[in-house]
């Protein structure tokens, strides 16, 4: 296959046709301290594959990792049980086929993967149709509201005060070149959803409003009162959703009315893997399915009628409408969303059932023991498996001190709202299904312990 | 009435001040089955030369300018559920929109048919 390089006049009349001086400029955004202007400082040149390893083992060492202490880390990545069979499944070659399946009579095994993936999201999400995925849950929050911008065609979006502090950050980075109004309510510590906030807050220019379900301090907002309180005034509702196991035992976003319903698959099929790659999932109202953005795989027969699947709706995509396509990203997050697929499957909807049912379980145990420690509160009016507990000081220190007594014991909300004092009380614990007795009792007498000024 | 034509292959015919625009079936030919077409909203202002509707096929999506500027009347509400009628009778039944012209000497600018099948044979 012929390869034909750049030369320096191709190069020079690129840069001219952009208005760039040199390729330099178009690094302008990278400070001046990030950037490398010789070799890595304390990297050698070389080294050996034996001493490389033994190196990155040593460094390895020094984390502590989920899987080996008590873990009770949440906010938006979950630690679930992802069965060894996940694995071994996806692994398997009639998977194996083109991750950009432009080419259907030669990518028929991703295709109908895509299919069955983009049915079971749908069916989770109680919406019409979804797409083949996007890159996360939170770049999936920004197209929604993208998406919801067009079809409105307002451009102000309200960010509830329960969406995830880092779902918001993204918004606001790709608004400030939409000119896009992002309204962002502030997260209050009460017991209650900020619903009548949200309600408050929509007007005959709003295009969407931005609820996360259940939200970052693991409280259930009722979707179906904002949902009517949106649609009265011609805004669309986006439920996000963070922790898909939920849905196991909440009712689907879109069978309370949310009219584009987004989210984070990472519980599902795939690890916490040190925070990405995860998995974008997307699901609308069929009506509005020519805005919809990312990859949508269709069934259809081919010419001998025969069953099989393609990509379809084509034309919504940037290798076709450019600048006016619905979105700029034109992959998917596609073996994640095998892995999710997979685990779905072999769960089934009872067994989704159950692992959330075990979910809410555990997530009770905890709140019973850590509630017994003085000092220590619910904040929650109502929570699946997490929950922001209220302790008599700035809980950022507690984690600390406990992470050093080898206890992952949460989220502390001054790490994720560090500008706001009125919340560094809080702490998000979560549990799963792999949460056992023994992790909670030693959480709580540590804690405990933390507390009291005790000594490690 | 009379049927004028653009270089980008729109048909325009006028009766009075009101003007329906459609694709021609040499464009329709080009662009292949087309499954979908977005339509300007009733009450559209427009200025000649401005894209007001997208038809879209299987492989690609293509922008229908207006030869006219104007006010966008209506549009063909038969396209949403039958948009292959712009393939099978692109030159009558598959019109896109209808305007109401603010400049009727804009048509000056515009092809007659037979300036239009002589410029298709250059294609």
């Amino acid at each position: 296959m012929r390869y034909l390089p750049l030369t320096d006049t191709d190069r020079a009349a690129m840069l001219d046709v952009i208005g760039a001086a040199s390729v330099d400029d178009l690094f302008i955004d990278v400070p001046s301290e990030a950037r490398l202007s010789g070799p890595v400082e304390g990297l050698p040149m070389h080294a050996s594959e034996m001493a490389v390893e033994r190196h990155m083992s040593a460094l390895a060492g020094k984390n502590l990792s989920a899987g080996s202490a008590p873990f009770f880390l949440g906010a938006g990545a979950y630690r679930h049980h992802v069965p060894a069979s996940v694995d071994h499944i996806i692994q398997r070659g009639e998977f194996l086929t083109a991750y950009t399946p432009y080419q259907p009579e030669i990518a028929q095994g991703t295709l109908q993967v895509l299919f069955e993936f983009q049915t079971q999201v749908a069916r989770l999400f109680g919406t019409d149709i979804a797409n083949a995925s996007m890159y996360d849950g939170s770049t999936a929050c920004w197209e929604a509201i993208l998406m919801a911008a067009r079809i409105t065609r307002k451009d102000r979006a309200i960010l509830s005060g329960g969406l995830h502090p880092h779902y918001g950050e993204v918004v606001r980075t790709m608004a400030k070149f939409t000119e896009d109004e992002i309204a962002s309510l502030t997260c209050e510590l009460t017991g209650e959803p900020d619903d009548a906030a949200v309600i408050a807050a929509i007007d005959e220019k709003t295009s969407c409003v931005v609820v996360q379900y259940p939200d970052i301090l693991g409280r259930i907002p009722d979707l179906a009162a904002i949902s009517e309180a949106a649609h009265a005034k011609g805004a669309l509702v986006v439920a996000v959703v963070t922790e898909p196991v939920a849905l196991g035992m909440i009712e689907a976003p879109g069978n309370l009315g949310a009219d584009i319903v987004v989210g984070e698959g990472q519980s599902l099929g795939v690890g916490l893997q040190f925070g990405g790659p995860y998995l974008g999932l997307f699901g609308c109202r069929e009506k509005f399915v020519r805005q919809m953005p990312g990859r949508l795989c269709g069934e259809t027969v081919d010419a001998e009628g025969k069953r099989g699947f393609v990509l379809t709706l084509s034309t919504r995509e940037q290798h076709i409408r450019r600048e006016k396509a619905t979105s700029n990203i034109c992959t998917n997050s596609g073996l994640c969303a095998l892995a999710f697929s997979i685990h779905l499957t072999l769960l089934g909807g009872n067994g989704l059932a159950q692992l959330a049912a075990v979910n809410h379980d555990r997530t009770q145990a905890v709140v019973e023991r850590l509630t017994q420690i003085p000092g220590v509160s619910l904040l929650n009016d109502a929570y699946f498996n997490e929950v922001t507990l209220v302790l008599p000081g700035d809980a950022r220190e507690v984690v600390r001190e406990l992470a050093d007594r080898k206890v992952l014991g949460g989220v502390s909300l001054g790490r994720l709202f560090p500008a706001q004092e009125d919340l560094h009380k809080g702490l998000l614990v979560a549990a799963t299904e792999t949460t056992t007795d023994e992790d909670i009792e030693t959480l709580a007498s540590e804690l405990a312990a933390v507390l009291e000024g005790v000594p490690a | 009435m009379t049927r004028y034509f653009t270089e980008d292959h729109e048909w325009i015919e006028v009766e009075g001040d009101t003007g329906t625009v459609g694709i021609t079936d040499y464009a329709q030919g080009q662009l292949g089955d087309i499954t979908f077409v977005e339509l300007p909203d009733a009450g559209a202002t427009v200025a000649k030369g401005d894209s007001v509707s997208v038809v879209d096929s299987v492989k690609a999506a293509s922008d229908v300018y207006t030869p006219v500027s104007g006010t966008v009347s209506d549009a063909n509400g038969a396209l949403a559920d039958e948009p292959e009628l712009v393939n099978t009778d692109a030159e009558k039944g598959g019109w896109l929109f209808r305007i109401t012209l603010s400049d009727p000497a804009e048509l000056e600018g515009l092809m007659d048919e037979t300036a239009y099948k002589a410029f298709v044979e250059t294609l």
